[in-house]
Protein backbone atom coordinates (compact mmCIF):
# COMPACT_ATOMS: atom_id res chain seq x y z
CA UNK A 1 0.00 0.00 0.00
CA UNK A 2 1.17 3.40 -0.88
CA UNK A 3 -0.27 6.72 -1.00
CA UNK A 4 1.49 10.04 -2.55
CA UNK A 5 0.12 13.13 -1.46
CA UNK A 6 0.84 16.32 -2.49
CA UNK A 7 0.22 19.72 -0.97
CA UNK A 8 0.40 22.68 -2.74
CA UNK A 9 0.17 26.26 -2.48
CA UNK A 10 1.07 29.99 -2.03
CA UNK A 11 4.22 30.30 0.03
CA UNK A 12 3.12 31.10 3.57
CA UNK A 13 0.41 28.88 3.67
CA UNK A 14 2.05 26.47 5.79
CA UNK A 15 2.18 23.46 2.95
CA UNK A 16 5.55 22.51 3.99
CA UNK A 17 4.48 21.97 7.29
CA UNK A 18 1.50 20.50 7.04
CA UNK A 19 2.91 17.84 5.14
CA UNK A 20 5.80 17.52 7.83
CA UNK A 21 3.05 17.01 10.62
CA UNK A 22 2.19 14.14 8.12
CA UNK A 23 4.81 12.78 7.36
CA UNK A 24 6.01 12.64 11.25
CA UNK A 25 2.24 10.87 11.92
CA UNK A 26 3.27 8.29 9.51
CA UNK A 27 6.86 7.79 10.79
CA UNK A 28 5.15 7.23 14.49
CA UNK A 29 3.04 5.05 12.78
CA UNK A 30 5.89 3.14 11.69
CA UNK A 31 5.26 3.35 8.12
CA UNK A 32 8.12 4.05 4.95
CA UNK A 33 7.59 7.96 4.62
CA UNK A 34 9.50 10.56 2.56
CA UNK A 35 8.61 14.33 2.59
CA UNK A 36 10.22 16.30 -0.03
CA UNK A 37 9.76 20.04 -0.50
CA UNK A 38 10.17 22.15 -3.69
CA UNK A 39 13.10 24.03 -3.66
CA UNK A 40 13.31 26.79 -6.63
CA UNK A 41 13.03 30.08 -6.09
CA UNK A 42 10.84 29.75 -3.74
CA UNK A 43 9.39 33.13 -1.69
CA UNK A 44 6.69 34.81 0.65
CA UNK A 45 3.28 34.32 -1.67
CA UNK A 46 5.14 32.62 -4.54
CA UNK A 47 4.17 29.30 -4.97
CA UNK A 48 5.15 26.24 -2.61
CA UNK A 49 4.86 22.01 -2.76
CA UNK A 50 5.57 19.55 -0.85
CA UNK A 51 5.44 15.77 -1.72
CA UNK A 52 4.77 13.32 0.93
CA UNK A 53 4.84 9.47 0.28
CA UNK A 54 3.57 6.72 2.56
CA UNK A 55 4.12 3.46 2.59
CA UNK A 56 4.35 -0.20 4.16
CA UNK A 57 7.70 -1.05 2.06
CA UNK A 58 10.86 1.05 0.90
CA UNK A 59 9.81 4.38 -1.08
CA UNK A 60 11.63 4.85 -4.24
CA UNK A 61 11.56 8.01 -5.79
CA UNK A 62 10.37 10.75 -3.04
CA UNK A 63 8.50 12.89 -5.61
CA UNK A 64 4.43 13.00 -5.83
CA UNK A 65 4.26 15.53 -8.69
CA UNK A 66 2.11 12.64 -10.61
CA UNK A 67 0.43 9.89 -10.44
CA UNK A 68 -1.26 11.60 -7.36
CA UNK A 69 -3.37 9.84 -5.02
CA UNK A 70 -4.41 13.10 -2.92
CA UNK A 71 -3.90 16.55 -3.91
CA UNK A 72 -4.41 19.48 -1.14
CA UNK A 73 -4.72 22.96 -3.50
CA UNK A 74 -4.21 25.70 -1.35
CA UNK A 75 -4.43 28.21 -4.00
CA UNK A 76 -5.65 28.45 -7.89
CA UNK A 77 -2.25 27.87 -9.30
CA UNK A 78 -2.12 24.70 -7.74
CA UNK A 79 -5.52 22.99 -8.95
CA UNK A 80 -4.55 24.61 -12.67
CA UNK A 81 -1.33 22.95 -12.29
CA UNK A 82 -1.64 19.49 -10.49
CA UNK A 83 -5.62 18.74 -11.54
CA UNK A 84 -4.38 16.52 -14.23
CA UNK A 85 -1.79 15.20 -12.49
CA UNK A 86 -3.94 13.39 -9.72
CA UNK A 87 -4.53 9.86 -10.50
CA UNK A 88 -8.64 8.71 -11.52
CA UNK A 89 -10.70 7.45 -8.15
CA UNK A 90 -8.06 10.01 -6.13
CA UNK A 91 -8.63 12.89 -3.52
CA UNK A 92 -8.51 16.59 -4.31
CA UNK A 93 -9.09 18.71 -1.58
CA UNK A 94 -9.81 22.19 -2.08
CA UNK A 95 -9.22 25.38 -0.26
CA UNK A 96 -12.56 26.97 -1.47
CA UNK A 97 -12.33 30.59 0.55
CA UNK A 98 -9.62 31.03 -2.18
CA UNK A 99 -10.08 28.68 -5.26
CA UNK A 100 -13.94 30.00 -7.48
CA UNK A 101 -13.28 27.76 -10.50
CA UNK A 102 -15.48 24.35 -10.30
CA UNK A 103 -13.30 21.64 -10.83
CA UNK A 104 -14.32 19.61 -14.20
CA UNK A 105 -12.81 16.41 -13.63
CA UNK A 106 -15.41 13.69 -12.48
CA UNK A 107 -13.07 10.69 -12.29
CA UNK A 108 -11.64 12.03 -9.03
CA UNK A 109 -13.43 13.12 -5.43
CA UNK A 110 -13.39 16.61 -4.79
CA UNK A 111 -14.05 17.69 -1.12
CA UNK A 112 -13.88 21.80 -0.68
CA UNK A 113 -12.84 23.37 2.69
CA UNK A 114 -13.86 26.97 3.29
CA UNK A 115 -10.17 26.70 5.03
CA UNK A 116 -8.63 30.06 4.72
CA UNK A 117 -12.23 31.75 5.83
CA UNK A 118 -12.75 29.06 9.04
CA UNK A 119 -8.92 30.11 9.95
CA UNK A 120 -9.73 33.62 9.78
CA UNK A 121 -13.31 33.13 12.19
CA UNK A 122 -10.82 31.44 14.45
CA UNK A 123 -8.48 34.42 14.89
CA UNK A 124 -5.46 33.10 12.87
CA UNK A 125 -5.27 33.01 9.20
CA UNK A 126 -2.08 30.86 9.36
CA UNK A 127 -3.57 27.94 10.43
CA UNK A 128 -5.72 27.22 7.32
CA UNK A 129 -2.95 24.40 6.51
CA UNK A 130 -4.78 22.63 9.95
CA UNK A 131 -8.35 23.04 8.41
CA UNK A 132 -7.51 21.41 5.04
CA UNK A 133 -6.30 18.13 7.33
CA UNK A 134 -10.16 17.97 7.80
CA UNK A 135 -9.80 16.28 3.93
CA UNK A 136 -7.82 13.96 5.56
CA UNK A 137 -9.32 13.02 8.30
CA UNK A 138 -12.66 12.71 6.84
CA UNK A 139 -11.76 11.20 3.57
CA UNK A 140 -9.06 8.96 4.23
CA UNK A 141 -7.43 6.33 7.03
CA UNK A 142 -4.56 7.54 7.15
CA UNK A 143 -4.57 8.59 10.68
CA UNK A 144 -7.17 10.02 13.21
CA UNK A 145 -7.15 13.64 15.54
CA UNK A 146 -5.51 11.83 18.20
CA UNK A 147 -1.99 10.99 16.37
CA UNK A 148 -1.92 15.18 14.79
CA UNK A 149 -2.47 16.02 18.77
CA UNK A 150 0.38 13.88 19.56
CA UNK A 151 2.55 15.46 17.06
CA UNK A 152 1.31 18.97 18.06
CA UNK A 153 2.39 18.39 21.37
CA UNK A 154 5.72 17.19 20.18
CA UNK A 155 6.29 20.41 18.11
CA UNK A 156 4.76 23.13 20.59
CA UNK A 157 4.80 21.27 24.13
CA UNK A 158 7.72 23.45 25.52
CA UNK A 159 8.28 26.81 23.22
CA UNK A 160 4.01 27.59 21.59
CA UNK A 161 1.48 25.39 24.15
CA UNK A 162 -1.35 28.00 23.38
CA UNK A 163 -1.15 26.57 19.47
CA UNK A 164 -1.81 23.24 20.48
CA UNK A 165 -6.05 24.17 21.31
CA UNK A 166 -5.52 26.62 18.25
CA UNK A 167 -4.75 24.15 16.18
CA UNK A 168 -7.00 21.48 16.72
CA UNK A 169 -9.66 23.82 16.97
CA UNK A 170 -9.08 24.68 13.12
CA UNK A 171 -8.96 20.80 12.39
CA UNK A 172 -13.03 20.33 14.13
CA UNK A 173 -14.00 23.62 12.59
CA UNK A 174 -12.52 22.38 9.09
CA UNK A 175 -14.58 18.69 9.94
CA UNK A 176 -17.53 20.56 10.82
CA UNK A 177 -17.65 22.60 8.32
CA UNK A 178 -17.85 19.46 5.92
CA UNK A 179 -20.57 18.13 7.54
CA UNK A 180 -18.60 16.06 10.05
CA UNK B 1 14.53 6.11 18.05
CA UNK B 2 13.79 7.04 14.63
CA UNK B 3 14.10 11.02 13.82
CA UNK B 4 12.54 12.84 10.98
CA UNK B 5 14.95 14.53 9.54
CA UNK B 6 16.29 16.53 6.31
CA UNK B 7 19.65 14.62 4.56
CA UNK B 8 21.24 17.84 5.03
CA UNK B 9 20.57 18.01 8.58
CA UNK B 10 21.19 13.93 9.43
CA UNK B 11 24.46 14.59 7.93
CA UNK B 12 25.53 17.25 10.38
CA UNK B 13 24.28 15.19 13.11
CA UNK B 14 26.27 12.20 11.90
CA UNK B 15 29.24 14.26 11.85
CA UNK B 16 28.92 15.39 15.41
CA UNK B 17 28.37 11.95 16.38
CA UNK B 18 31.06 10.57 14.46
CA UNK B 19 33.85 12.75 16.38
CA UNK B 20 33.73 15.78 14.04
CA UNK B 21 34.84 18.99 16.03
CA UNK B 22 35.47 21.39 13.40
CA UNK B 23 33.11 22.82 10.65
CA UNK B 24 34.27 25.53 8.02
CA UNK B 25 31.70 26.12 5.51
CA UNK B 26 30.17 28.94 3.32
CA UNK B 27 26.65 29.42 2.13
CA UNK B 28 25.26 28.25 -1.29
CA UNK B 29 21.63 26.73 -2.35
CA UNK B 30 21.22 23.35 -1.74
CA UNK B 31 23.48 22.69 1.28
CA UNK B 32 22.52 25.82 3.34
CA UNK B 33 20.78 23.66 6.10
CA UNK B 34 24.55 22.16 6.93
CA UNK B 35 26.29 25.12 8.01
CA UNK B 36 23.01 26.33 9.40
CA UNK B 37 22.72 23.38 11.73
CA UNK B 38 26.42 23.30 12.48
CA UNK B 39 26.38 26.73 13.34
CA UNK B 40 23.68 25.98 16.14
CA UNK B 41 24.95 22.97 17.45
CA UNK B 42 28.77 22.19 16.91
CA UNK B 43 29.89 24.96 19.68
CA UNK B 44 27.21 23.43 22.26
CA UNK B 45 29.15 20.73 21.74
CA UNK B 46 32.64 21.49 22.33
CA UNK B 47 33.79 21.95 18.45
CA UNK B 48 34.17 25.04 15.98
CA UNK B 49 31.82 26.68 13.61
CA UNK B 50 33.10 28.94 11.27
CA UNK B 51 31.36 30.61 8.50
CA UNK B 52 34.69 31.21 6.24
CA UNK B 53 35.15 34.36 3.59
CA UNK B 54 34.84 32.18 0.78
CA UNK B 55 34.98 28.40 0.34
CA UNK B 56 38.85 28.60 -0.86
CA UNK B 57 38.70 30.11 2.97
CA UNK B 58 36.95 26.87 4.38
CA UNK B 59 39.35 24.43 2.83
CA UNK B 60 42.45 25.91 3.95
CA UNK B 61 40.76 25.83 7.42
CA UNK B 62 40.35 22.43 6.98
CA UNK B 63 43.69 21.72 6.12
CA UNK B 64 44.83 23.38 9.69
CA UNK B 65 42.37 21.83 11.28
CA UNK B 66 43.39 18.19 9.62
CA UNK B 67 46.92 18.72 9.92
CA UNK B 68 46.48 19.77 13.91
CA UNK B 69 45.15 16.20 14.34
CA UNK B 70 41.22 16.87 14.39
CA UNK B 71 38.23 15.29 12.75
CA UNK B 72 37.38 17.95 10.30
CA UNK B 73 34.34 18.57 7.71
CA UNK B 74 33.25 21.16 5.78
CA UNK B 75 30.54 21.38 2.57
CA UNK B 76 28.94 22.69 -0.67
CA UNK B 77 27.72 22.47 -3.60
CA UNK B 78 29.02 22.51 -7.07
CA UNK B 79 30.68 25.43 -8.48
CA UNK B 80 31.85 25.53 -4.63
CA UNK B 81 33.86 22.54 -5.08
CA UNK B 82 34.83 23.83 -7.86
CA UNK B 83 36.73 26.96 -5.71
CA UNK B 84 37.59 23.33 -3.13
CA UNK B 85 39.67 21.50 -5.95
CA UNK B 86 43.01 23.28 -5.00
CA UNK B 87 42.74 22.82 -1.28
CA UNK B 88 41.62 19.55 -1.97
CA UNK B 89 44.93 18.45 -3.96
CA UNK B 90 47.03 19.77 -1.35
CA UNK B 91 45.25 17.68 1.24
CA UNK B 92 45.67 14.91 -0.56
CA UNK B 93 49.47 16.05 -1.10
CA UNK B 94 50.00 16.35 2.77
CA UNK B 95 48.18 13.51 3.53
CA UNK B 96 45.37 14.71 5.55
CA UNK B 97 42.24 13.38 6.06
CA UNK B 98 39.23 15.62 5.89
CA UNK B 99 35.85 14.66 4.75
CA UNK B 100 33.60 17.10 2.17
CA UNK B 101 30.27 16.67 1.62
CA UNK B 102 29.01 18.45 -1.98
CA UNK B 103 25.43 18.48 -1.88
CA UNK B 104 25.59 19.07 -5.84
CA UNK B 105 23.31 21.28 -8.01
CA UNK B 106 23.10 21.43 -12.02
CA UNK B 107 26.02 23.25 -14.33
CA UNK B 108 27.90 23.95 -15.79
CA UNK B 109 28.97 27.67 -14.30
CA UNK B 110 26.61 29.23 -11.70
CA UNK B 111 23.84 26.75 -13.07
CA UNK B 112 20.82 26.30 -11.33
CA UNK B 113 19.69 25.11 -7.39
CA UNK B 114 17.86 21.91 -8.74
CA UNK B 115 19.06 18.19 -8.61
CA UNK B 116 22.05 17.05 -11.01
CA UNK B 117 24.95 14.91 -11.89
CA UNK B 118 27.35 16.89 -13.12
CA UNK B 119 29.73 16.65 -11.22
CA UNK B 120 30.72 12.97 -10.94
CA UNK B 121 34.26 13.72 -13.26
CA UNK B 122 34.49 16.60 -10.96
CA UNK B 123 34.22 14.23 -7.77
CA UNK B 124 35.98 10.79 -9.08
CA UNK B 125 38.79 12.68 -11.27
CA UNK B 126 39.80 15.74 -9.68
CA UNK B 127 39.69 19.43 -10.08
CA UNK B 128 42.45 19.83 -8.70
CA UNK B 129 45.77 19.12 -9.67
CA UNK B 130 48.36 16.01 -9.70
CA UNK B 131 48.61 12.33 -9.38
CA UNK B 132 45.83 11.71 -6.52
CA UNK B 133 42.40 10.28 -6.06
CA UNK B 134 40.10 10.60 -3.14
CA UNK B 135 36.99 8.07 -1.70
CA UNK B 136 33.67 9.36 -2.83
CA UNK B 137 30.52 7.80 -1.40
CA UNK B 138 27.07 8.41 -2.96
CA UNK B 139 24.19 7.79 -0.05
CA UNK B 140 20.76 7.06 -1.56
CA UNK B 141 18.65 7.88 1.07
CA UNK B 142 19.29 10.19 4.55
CA UNK B 143 19.80 6.52 6.20
CA UNK B 144 22.55 5.66 4.15
CA UNK B 145 23.70 9.40 4.26
CA UNK B 146 24.13 9.36 7.84
CA UNK B 147 25.46 5.70 7.93
CA UNK B 148 28.30 7.04 5.45
CA UNK B 149 29.73 10.00 7.01
CA UNK B 150 30.61 7.14 10.06
CA UNK B 151 32.44 5.36 7.70
CA UNK B 152 33.72 8.66 5.37
CA UNK B 153 35.41 9.91 8.82
CA UNK B 154 36.81 6.43 9.67
CA UNK B 155 38.30 6.07 5.72
CA UNK B 156 39.65 9.66 5.82
CA UNK B 157 41.82 8.53 9.27
CA UNK B 158 42.71 5.35 8.54
CA UNK B 159 44.36 6.51 5.20
CA UNK B 160 44.80 9.81 5.47
CA UNK B 161 43.25 10.98 2.84
CA UNK B 162 40.60 13.53 2.18
CA UNK B 163 37.15 11.84 1.53
CA UNK B 164 33.73 13.48 -0.35
CA UNK B 165 30.10 12.09 0.27
CA UNK B 166 28.35 13.19 -2.56
CA UNK B 167 24.86 13.99 -2.87
CA UNK B 168 22.31 16.43 -4.76
CA UNK B 169 19.29 18.71 -3.34
CA UNK B 170 17.08 15.80 -3.20
CA UNK B 171 19.00 13.56 -0.80
CA UNK B 172 19.97 17.15 0.65
CA UNK B 173 16.30 18.64 1.33
CA UNK B 174 14.08 15.50 1.71
CA UNK B 175 13.06 14.43 5.17
CA UNK B 176 13.16 10.90 5.77
CA UNK B 177 12.95 9.09 8.91
CA UNK B 178 16.73 8.39 10.30
CA UNK B 179 18.24 7.07 13.23
CA UNK B 180 22.01 8.33 13.64
CA UNK B 181 23.35 4.43 14.39
CA UNK B 182 26.81 6.01 16.48
CA UNK B 183 29.73 4.15 16.51
CA UNK B 184 32.95 5.03 18.59
CA UNK B 185 35.55 6.78 15.83
CA UNK B 186 38.10 3.66 14.61
CA UNK B 187 41.61 4.66 16.65
CA UNK B 188 44.41 5.88 14.55
CA UNK B 189 47.86 7.40 15.30
CA UNK B 190 47.95 10.67 14.38
CA UNK B 191 51.47 11.14 15.91
CA UNK B 192 52.51 13.08 12.82
CA UNK B 193 50.01 15.70 13.27
CA UNK B 194 51.31 19.80 14.36
CA UNK B 195 49.24 20.16 17.87
CA UNK B 196 51.89 21.96 19.52
CA UNK B 197 53.45 19.61 21.36
CA UNK B 198 56.88 19.79 19.40
CA UNK B 199 58.72 20.37 23.03
CA UNK B 200 57.91 16.71 23.54
CA UNK B 201 58.78 15.11 20.19
CA UNK B 202 61.00 16.30 17.08
CA UNK B 203 59.37 18.60 15.06
CA UNK B 204 56.31 17.81 12.97
CA UNK B 205 56.07 19.27 9.64
CA UNK B 206 53.12 19.16 7.69
CA UNK B 207 53.31 20.06 3.70
CA UNK B 208 52.64 19.14 0.24
CA UNK B 209 55.88 21.21 -1.51
CA UNK B 210 58.56 18.52 -2.63
CA UNK B 211 60.94 19.81 -4.85
CA UNK B 212 63.09 16.46 -4.81
CA UNK B 213 61.83 14.89 -8.01
CA UNK B 214 62.86 11.22 -7.05
CA UNK B 215 61.30 11.75 -2.89
CA UNK B 216 58.12 13.26 -4.85
CA UNK B 217 57.75 10.34 -6.99
CA UNK B 218 58.37 7.79 -4.46
CA UNK B 219 55.90 9.65 -2.09
CA UNK B 220 53.66 9.41 -5.07
CA UNK B 221 54.22 5.89 -5.30
CA UNK B 222 53.31 5.50 -1.42
CA UNK B 223 50.10 6.77 -1.60
CA UNK B 224 49.04 4.75 -4.83
CA UNK B 225 49.99 1.93 -2.76
CA UNK B 226 47.09 3.18 -0.15
CA UNK B 227 44.76 3.82 -3.37
CA UNK B 228 45.24 -0.12 -3.66
CA UNK B 229 44.77 -0.78 -0.69
CA UNK B 230 41.62 1.27 -1.03
CA UNK B 231 40.08 0.03 -4.18
CA UNK B 232 40.46 -3.58 -2.57
CA UNK B 233 38.97 -2.78 0.95
CA UNK B 234 36.71 0.33 0.52
CA UNK B 235 34.64 -0.43 -2.47
CA UNK B 236 31.07 -0.52 -2.12
CA UNK B 237 27.94 -1.08 -4.43
CA UNK B 238 24.81 -2.70 -3.80
CA UNK B 239 24.18 -5.14 -6.82
CA UNK B 240 20.54 -6.05 -7.18
CA UNK B 241 20.84 -7.92 -10.58
CA UNK B 242 19.39 -11.13 -10.17
CA UNK B 243 19.48 -14.50 -12.48
CA UNK B 244 16.67 -14.15 -14.94
CA UNK B 245 17.05 -10.43 -15.20
CA UNK B 246 17.78 -9.27 -18.89
CA UNK B 247 18.73 -5.80 -18.30
CA UNK B 248 20.81 -4.32 -15.43
CA UNK B 249 20.42 -0.70 -14.56
CA UNK B 250 23.23 1.49 -13.70
CA UNK B 251 22.35 4.75 -11.55
CA UNK B 252 23.59 5.88 -8.38
CA UNK B 253 22.63 8.53 -5.51
CA UNK B 254 18.84 9.54 -4.99
CA UNK B 255 18.12 9.33 -8.64
CA UNK B 256 18.57 5.35 -8.48
CA UNK B 257 15.57 5.44 -6.27
CA UNK B 258 13.51 6.45 -9.21
CA UNK B 259 15.27 3.74 -11.12
CA UNK B 260 13.88 1.18 -8.80
CA UNK B 261 10.16 2.34 -9.46
CA UNK B 262 10.94 2.22 -13.06
CA UNK B 263 12.05 -1.26 -12.06
CA UNK B 264 8.48 -2.14 -10.67
CA UNK B 265 6.78 -1.02 -13.50
CA UNK B 266 9.09 -3.20 -15.92
CA UNK B 267 8.66 -6.54 -13.74
CA UNK B 268 5.23 -5.64 -13.54
CA UNK B 269 4.46 -6.21 -17.01
CA UNK B 270 6.84 -9.10 -17.07
CA UNK B 271 10.56 -7.61 -17.96
CA UNK B 272 13.32 -8.47 -15.81
CA UNK B 273 15.47 -5.78 -14.85
CA UNK B 274 17.92 -5.19 -12.12
CA UNK B 275 19.76 -2.82 -10.23
CA UNK B 276 23.34 -1.82 -10.19
CA UNK B 277 24.07 1.03 -7.46
CA UNK B 278 27.72 2.13 -6.85
CA UNK B 279 27.59 3.40 -3.70
CA UNK B 280 31.44 4.37 -3.72
CA UNK B 281 32.29 6.50 -7.31
CA UNK B 282 35.66 5.91 -6.16
CA UNK B 283 36.71 3.06 -6.10
CA UNK B 284 34.14 2.43 -9.11
CA UNK B 285 32.83 -1.54 -8.29
CA UNK B 286 34.32 -2.13 -12.04
CA UNK B 287 34.02 -6.29 -11.49
CA UNK B 288 30.56 -6.03 -10.98
CA UNK B 289 30.21 -5.86 -14.61
CA UNK B 290 32.59 -8.76 -15.31
CA UNK B 291 29.94 -11.02 -13.28
CA UNK B 292 26.95 -10.52 -14.09
CA UNK B 293 24.22 -13.45 -14.55
CA UNK B 294 24.18 -14.97 -17.94
CA UNK B 295 20.65 -14.01 -18.53
CA UNK B 296 21.78 -9.97 -18.68
CA UNK B 297 21.94 -8.82 -21.90
CA UNK B 298 21.68 -5.41 -21.88
CA UNK B 299 22.90 -2.52 -19.66
CA UNK B 300 21.19 0.87 -19.26
CA UNK B 301 23.17 3.46 -17.77
CA UNK B 302 20.51 6.37 -16.07
CA UNK B 303 22.40 9.61 -14.68
CA UNK B 304 20.93 13.43 -14.11
CA UNK B 305 23.86 14.48 -16.31
CA UNK B 306 24.57 14.16 -20.07
CA UNK B 307 26.57 11.16 -19.37
CA UNK B 308 29.52 10.94 -17.25
CA UNK B 309 29.47 7.83 -14.88
CA UNK B 310 28.45 5.82 -18.22
CA UNK B 311 32.51 5.98 -18.60
CA UNK B 312 33.72 4.21 -15.72
CA UNK B 313 30.39 1.05 -17.01
CA UNK B 314 32.07 1.23 -20.14
CA UNK B 315 35.43 0.62 -18.80
CA UNK B 316 33.65 -2.25 -16.04
CA UNK B 317 32.02 -3.95 -19.12
CA UNK B 318 34.76 -3.64 -21.30
CA UNK B 319 32.86 -4.21 -24.48
CA UNK B 320 30.45 -7.66 -23.45
CA UNK B 321 27.62 -5.66 -23.34
CA UNK B 322 26.42 -2.79 -25.42
CA UNK B 323 26.03 0.07 -22.99
CA UNK B 324 23.03 2.75 -23.27
CA UNK B 325 22.16 5.84 -21.93
CA UNK B 326 19.39 7.65 -20.48
CA UNK B 327 19.86 11.33 -18.67
CA UNK B 328 18.16 14.54 -17.80
CA UNK B 329 20.24 16.93 -17.08
CA UNK B 330 19.86 21.13 -16.02
CA UNK B 331 17.83 20.46 -12.88
CA UNK B 332 14.86 18.36 -14.85
CA UNK B 333 14.57 14.99 -12.80
CA UNK B 334 13.71 11.84 -14.81
CA UNK B 335 9.88 10.41 -13.89
CA UNK B 336 10.26 6.20 -13.62
CA UNK B 337 8.19 5.80 -16.89
CA UNK B 338 11.20 7.98 -18.97
CA UNK B 339 13.59 5.24 -18.17
CA UNK B 340 11.02 2.36 -18.28
CA UNK B 341 10.75 3.78 -21.75
CA UNK B 342 14.07 3.34 -22.37
CA UNK B 343 14.36 0.44 -21.04
CA UNK B 344 11.34 -1.09 -23.02
CA UNK B 345 12.90 0.16 -26.09
CA UNK B 346 16.48 -1.45 -25.39
CA UNK B 347 14.82 -4.83 -24.32
CA UNK B 348 12.12 -5.18 -27.09
CA UNK B 349 14.74 -3.64 -29.94
CA UNK B 350 17.03 -6.63 -29.18
CA UNK B 351 20.30 -4.61 -29.84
Amino acid sequence: MITRILVSGFGGQGVLTLGQIMADIAMRKGSEVTWMPSYGAEMRGGTANCSVIISDKMIGSPIATTNIDILCAMNTASVTKFIDKVRPGGLVFVNSSIVKEKIERTDVTVLEIDASNIAVKIGNLRVANMVMLAGFLLKTDLFTIGDVEEVLKNRFATRNPQLIPLNLEAIKQGMEACGA
Amino acid sequence: MKMLMKGNEAICEAAIAAGCTAFFGYPITPQNEIPEYMSFHMTDRGGVFVQAESEIGAINMCYGAAAAGVRVMTSSSSPGIALKQEGISYLAGAQLPCVIVNISRSGPGLGGILPAQGDYFQCTRGGGNGDYYMPVYAPFSVQEATDLIFKAFDVADVYRTPVMVVADGMLGQMMEPVEINARPPVKTDKSWATNGESGTRPRNVVNSLNLNAEALEAMNHARFELYKEIEQKEMMVDNRVQDGDEIAIVAYGAPSRIVINAIDELKAEGINAGLIRPITLWPFPYDVFQNLPKSVKHILVCELSMGQMIDDVKIGVAGKYPVNFYGRCGGVIFEPSEIADAARKIVKGGC
